[in-house]
C-alpha cells in the first residue's frame, strides 16, 4: 500500500488514479471492502476531505460504492479501472519515447534498448 | 457549509508598528486551513486575537458568531506558540487539569495517545526533551472535541519523523465538522493535508484558496508559490 505523490499537480485527481490502479493491479479485489476515508488520508499522508471527494468522483464513474454505515467497496466490474491503467501506461510510454526521439533516437533503436535493457 | 470564524477589518497595531492591517477573512467549518507567512508576518498576531489575549485596534472577530471570551473558548482549542504549563506537574495532573478545565475533553483519548508514545502520565513535564513536551500539547489539545482547533506552529519543534506523528495525530482526531488553522513556515511538510491556504505578508492576506486550486492555477505546490511569493 504505496502512495507516490506530486505536491505541484492537485491531489484529488491523483488519489482516483491511484485507486484505479491499485483496483487493476489486484491490490483491492472486486467486491472488497476499501480502507476508510480516514485511514485513506492517514496512509497517504492527505486531508480526509481529499480522499472523500476522491471516492465521490470514483462512485460517479462506477469504480466503488458506498454503502451507508459500512464503507466503500470496490465495484465487481473493474474494466474502468483497467482502462484507467492503460491510459496511464500509454500517456507514460509516450512520454518516454518522445524525450528520445527528441534525442535523435528512431523508434526501433528505442525498442531496441527497452528489450536489453537490465532493469533492476 | 456553516461559518466558524468571521474576522472583519481587522487591526491590530503595537505603538506605531501594524500588526494587522484590516483584514477580512471568513472560514468554513469542516476544513484545514494553513496559515502562512514568514516571521513577522502577523500570524501570531492573528491567532492570539482568535483567542481573546489580544484585543483589536479596529475591527472585529467572530468565533461561532461570538466575540472572543469565556463562550468562545469553549469552541475553540488553542495550542500556543509556547509552553504554558507548569513544569513541575505530572502528565497525570495536566490531564486531570485539562478534564476540570473543558467539558468537550476526551480522557480516554488522551491516555491512548500518551500510551502510543510511550509517555508514563506519573512523567513530570520538565524531564520530558522539548520535542515530547511538545507533542503532550498536542496532544492535549487534540483530545478536546472543538469546532475549532487553532495550532501555532505545532511542527517547528519536532524532527522530520515526528512530524509525520504529529500530522497523523491530527487528521485522526479532528472531528470533521471542525476546522483546523494550522500556522507555520515549514510548508513543504504539512500542505498535502490542508484544504485551504492562506498567506499572510506584513499584516495582509495576499491569498486565500483551496490548494488545488493553487496548483491548478500555478502548476507548483503551495511550498513553491510560497518560496516565489515570499522571495527577498
Amino acid at each position: 500500500m504505496k502512495w507516490t505523490l506530486d505536491k505541484a499537480t492537485p491531489l484529488c485527481p491523483q488519489i482516483c488514479e491511484q485507486v484505479c490502479v491499485k483496483i487493476a493491479l489486484g491490490e483491492f479485489k472486486p467486491g472488497e471492502k476499501m480502507f476508510s476515508v480516514r485511514e485513506t488520508a492517514v496512509l497517504a499522508g492527505v486531508n480526509p476531505n481529499t480522499v472523500q471527494k476522491a471516492f465521490e468522483k470514483l462512485e460517479l464513474d462506477g469504480i466503488l460504492y458506498s454503502v451507508r454505515g459500512s464503507g466503500w467497496f470496490v465495484c465487481e466490474d473493474i474494466t474502468k479501472a483497467k482502462e484507467t491503467l492503460e491510459t496511464l501506461v500509454a500517456q507514460k510510454t509516450d512520454a518516454y519515447f518522445t524525450s528520445l526521439k527528441a534525442l535523435g533516437l528512431d523508434t526501433n533503436s528505442i525498442k531496441n534498448y527497452v528489450k536489453e535493457w537490465d532493469y533492476e | 457549509m456553516s461559518e466558524i470564524l468571521r474576522c472583519e477589518n481587522l487591526t491590530k497595531k503595537y505603538h506605531n508598528t501594524t500588526a494587522l492591517n484590516s483584514i477580512n477573512l471568513t472560514l468554513e467549518s469542516g476544513k484545514i486551513i494553513g496559515l502562512l507567512g514568514p516571521n513577522g508576518s502577523g500570524k501570531t498576531t492573528l491567532i492570539k486575537l482568535i483567542n481573546g489575549l489580544l484585543t483589536p485596534t479596529e475591527g472585529s472577530v467572530l468565533i461561532n458568531g461570538k466575540a472572543p471570551g469565556v463562550e468562545s473558548k469553549c469552541d475553540v482549542a488553542y495550542l500556543p506558540d509556547n509552553s504554558y504549563l507548569n513544569s513541575w506537574m505530572t502528565v497525570r495532573q495536566i490531564v486531570d487539569f485539562f478534564v476540570d478545565f473543558y467539558a468537550d475533553f476526551r480522557e480516554d483519548v488522551a491516555y491512548a495517545m500518551l500510551e502510543r508514545l510511550s509517555i508514563s502520565p506519573t512523567t513530570k513535564l520538565k524531564t520530558l526533551s522539548k520535542g515530547n513536551k511538545e507533542k503532550v500539547c498536542l496532544i492535549l489539545v487534540m483530545s478536546r472535541n472543538a469546532k475549532l482547533y487553532v495550532l501555532d506552529e505545532p511542527i517547528a519543534g519536532v524532527d522530520p519523523a515526528a512530524r509525520d506523528y504529529v500530522i497523523s495525530t491530527i487528521i485522526n482526531n479532528y472531528n470533521p465538522d471542525a476546522t483546523v488553522l494550522i500556522s507555520t513556515h515549514l510548508i513543504s511538510d504539512i500542505e498535502q493535508i490542508l484544504d485551504e491556504a492562506i498567506f499572510i505578508q506584513n499584516g495582509d492576506i495576499l491569498l486565500h484558496k483551496t490548494v488545488d486550486e493553487i496548483r491548478e492555477e500555478n502548476g507548483k505546490s503551495v511550498d513553491e508559490l510560497f518560496r516565489e511569493v515570499f522571495r527577498w
